[in-house]
């Protein structure tokens, strides 16, 4: 925590106010009422169905909100295209999943929107691709396909394929709940790493171990609403409401 | 109890069995008492079948001038109760069953159409496979250039043409990707070359293309995707409906290129089977998977006039649609307009084959995962880049069969179209030889040549599937 480029700037990244949604006639995010500065490394938790991970697919619009306001990075999230696009190349997404596309090899996987959504020149693109590449550590794989990659390494390459757009945030969903243990410490190493530059990070995990080294902010969510939020030290050690110390004793319990 | 590795073991190669054709005859045939029965049973069907067919076909005959010569030669050589193929026909009268009744004098504009065919074909069918492509557009050259020399007509005609199959195997070798030239410009000069006529007619109706084009690059930016199209759609059919023809004849007035004009009742045969069977797979791929995208739309109209289309032309026999087209669709349109009876067919099998497509590829969209979606969305591509790029490679790749089962169905079923007077090979070509009366009771050998050829297209089609799918497989799942 004490290094000097994790510094948390006065500009607001994403602004959430008042924001409801519905799936159907289920209420999924209650009055959701957050700000998110630059810099800022947020850990979301919860219960599954806690509506967690439809908080942080609202910021990118993969999820549409009903009602209330989204401001992400100065552009509010309307049903208007084109601030959606805005904002979804400006803010990058890892998914639990990888996601990567099949039908590509890893390096065409990282130019494939810097190409057709930046307009940037084949060549450098991938000059991009491998220099992140090479910062998740794996740049001698930049010729296979993903179905050849453990799924540690696809998580990085999901990592730096987000990163090859140049975000201003990084959202990520769950990214290492589909992982053996032996590859969450590589895919959570180059996360740590990614913070340590300075990265806005919205992250929704249960590694609270990464939560402890490099978030600012712990958001603890149950039935869609927020139900505390801290820093993670006082978050860990002295949680205020019983449901969040119901949830830490089950998940630090044993 | 205590163990504790101290070593790990290195792999070893897996035990030497015995093998060789013994062991492979023993698993393979007989296995067990019932395999055992089965083999033996298959070798009787086979023993049977070839006992039944094959003194019929090695006691052939190539050379007669009708069915009652091959008879008595037959029995002459064989014993009067010996049978044999009278492919002797075939020898008279193959040209009908290619070209139908294609003035003879001209038949080198089909040959070198179909030689083009494929130089058209290979930078498609062999996109990043330059070796493929080059063996294909080589071996085209030759072939055609072969046919030409047994074609009649004069001695540069002879030249231009292989001279333009080489050129193009020049293209293939030194710069591939000029061969998509071909590939566009080759439905007109299909046209052209088929129909004759004045070249100024398909070269305008190309000009066509070049209109919406040119409509479409300043408005898109301004008016979007939707509107600039639906524009120079609009600017493209005032083009064809209104000025087209009129520029098509004063050109023609001013610098005359015209060849024998050869009208669509003289088609017949694989020429019609082909140009049918081309025509209609290579337009119906791109119509089903708008459609198939258009079923999966959120747009409600876009939706329910996609689902309307492909149940209604699903739910309707082939047959039917075909009369609609020689008959039916002649009363909607005004009287001076002649619509050509082969486009008519041509634009109602494309529609029938496209809406069976969308189907298929309908299926290979559900089979993608939804995050593929989210992934494309989430680096914020439109949702034409995510198709185009992330969902049709995958989709297409998924549905290779059923789109390829699909198009061997709709080449098969092109000789439906005997049902509208036209003349395909399998019942057009084959009744008026059989009505011929130096042929009369002819019976299997049209249909085994007729069907021969069929098998090696459609057999073509499903290899060249395979190799696509082997070239795709990249997901090693």
């Amino acid at each position: 925590m004490a290094d000097p480029a994790m510094k948390i700037s006065d500009e607001v990244a994403v602004q959430i106010t008042a924001m409801n949604k519905w799936y159907g006639t289920f209420h999924v995010l209650r009055d959701i009422n957050m700000t998110v500065q630059k810099g800022e490394r947020i850990v979301v938790c919860g219960p599954s169905g806690s509506g967690k991970s439809t908080l942080i697919r609202c910021i990118n619009r993969l999820e549409e909100h009903q009602q209330g306001q989204i401001i992400v990075d100065g552009t509010e999230l309307t049903n208007d295209i084109k601030n959606i696009d805005k904002v979804r190349s400006e803010v990058g997404m890892v998914f639990q999943h990888f996601n990567l596309f099949p039908h590509l090899t890893i390096l065409e996987n990282l130019t494939l929107a810097p190409i057709w959504v930046r307009k940037i020149p084949k060549k450098e693109a991938d000059e991009t691709a491998m220099y992140f590449l090479s910062k998740v550590k794996i740049p001698e794989q930049a010729h296979k396909y993903p179905g050849q990659l453990s799924g540690g390494q696809q998580q990085r390459v999901a990592i730096a394929r987000s990163l090859c757009m140049r975000p201003r945030i990084m959202l990520f969903d769950e990214p290492t709940s589909a992982l053996d243990p032996e590859m969450i410490k590589e895919v959570l190493d180059t996360m740590i790493d990614l913070a340590k530059e300075g990265m806005t990070m919205l992250c929704v995990t249960h590694e609270m171990g990464f939560a402890q080294a490099v978030a600012n902010r712990v958001i603890f969510m149950d039935q869609g609403q927020i139900v505390e939020q801290n820093e993670p030290r006082e978050f860990f050690n002295n949680p205020k409401s019983e449901r969040t110390k119901l949830f830490l004793s089950q998940i630090l319990g044993h | 109890m205590q163990f504790t590795r101290t070593e790990m073991l290195p792999p070893q190669p897996p035990p030497v069995s015995q093998s060789g054709a013994v062991k492979w005859v023993r698993e393979n045939l007989f296995s067990g008492p019932l395999n055992t029965i089965l083999t033996l049973l298959s070798i009787l069907v086979v023993y049977y079948l070839l006992n039944l067919s094959l003194p019929w076909l090695l006691h052939g005959v190539w050379n007669a001038s009708s069915l009652t010569e091959c008879r008595t030669i037959i029995a002459a050589n064989f014993g009067p109760d010996a049978g044999g193929g009278c492919w002797a026909m075939i020898h008279a009268r193959w040209y009908q069953w290619i070209f139908g009744f294609y003035p003879p004098e001209v038949y080198w504009r089909p040959i070198l159409n179909f030689g083009l065919l494929f130089v058209a074909m290979a930078p498609i069918l062999f996109s990043d496979n330059l070796r493929g492509s080059v063996k294909l557009v080589g071996t085209v050259a030759v072939l055609t250039i072969i046919a030409l020399t047994l074609a009649q007509g004069p001695w540069w005609v002879f030249a231009l043409c292989s001279a333009l199959m080489l050129a193009s195997v020049a293209v293939a070798l030194l710069a591939p990707r000029y061969l998509l030239v071909a590939t566009v410009l080759y439905p007109f000069a299909t046209v052209w070359l088929l129909w004759g006529g004045s070249i100024w007619g398909p070269v305008t109706a190309m000009l066509g293309f070049v209109v919406l084009v040119l409509v479409y690059r300043p408005l898109s930016p301004r008016l979007g995707v939707v509107m600039a199209t639906s524009l120079a759609v609009v600017a493209a059919a005032i083009w064809w409906g209104v000025l087209d023809s009129y520029v098509a004849a004063a050109l023609e007035q001013v610098v005359s290129l015209s060849i024998q004009p050869v009208e669509s009742d003289k088609f017949g045969g694989f020429l019609l089977a082909f140009l049918i069977g081309v025509s209609s797979i290579s337009i119906s791929l791109p119509i089903g998977i708008l459609l198939a995208l258009g079923r999966q739309s959120d747009m409600f109209l876009i939706k329910t006039l996609s689902v309307a289309f492909i149940e209604f032309v699903r739910g309707v026999p082939l047959i039917t649609m075909l009369f609609t087209a020689s008959l039916l669709l002649q009363y909607f349109l005004p009287p001076q307009v002649q619509f050509d009876l082969i486009l008519r067919v041509i634009i109602l099998v494309t529609l029938f084959s496209a809406a069976y497509n969308a189907e298929v590829i309908r299926g290979g969209l559900a089979a993608l995962p939804k995050g593929q979606y989210e992934a494309a969305d989430a680096l914020g591509m439109d949702y034409w880049q995510a198709q185009r790029l992330i969902i049709m490679p995958q989709a297409l790749k998924v549905s290779i069969p059923g789109i390829v089962s699909t198009f061997i169905g709709l080449f098969k079923d092109t000789t439906l179209v005997s049902f509208v007077g036209l003349q395909d090979p399998l019942r057009g070509i084959t009744t008026i030889v059989r009505a011929d009366i130096n042929w009369k009771g002819i019976y299997w050998e049209p249909y085994i040549f007729v069907g021969v050829i069929f098998f090696a297209a459609c057999y073509g089609m499903s290899r060249y599937s395979l190799y696509l799918e082997r070239k795709l497989h990249t997901d090693h799942r």
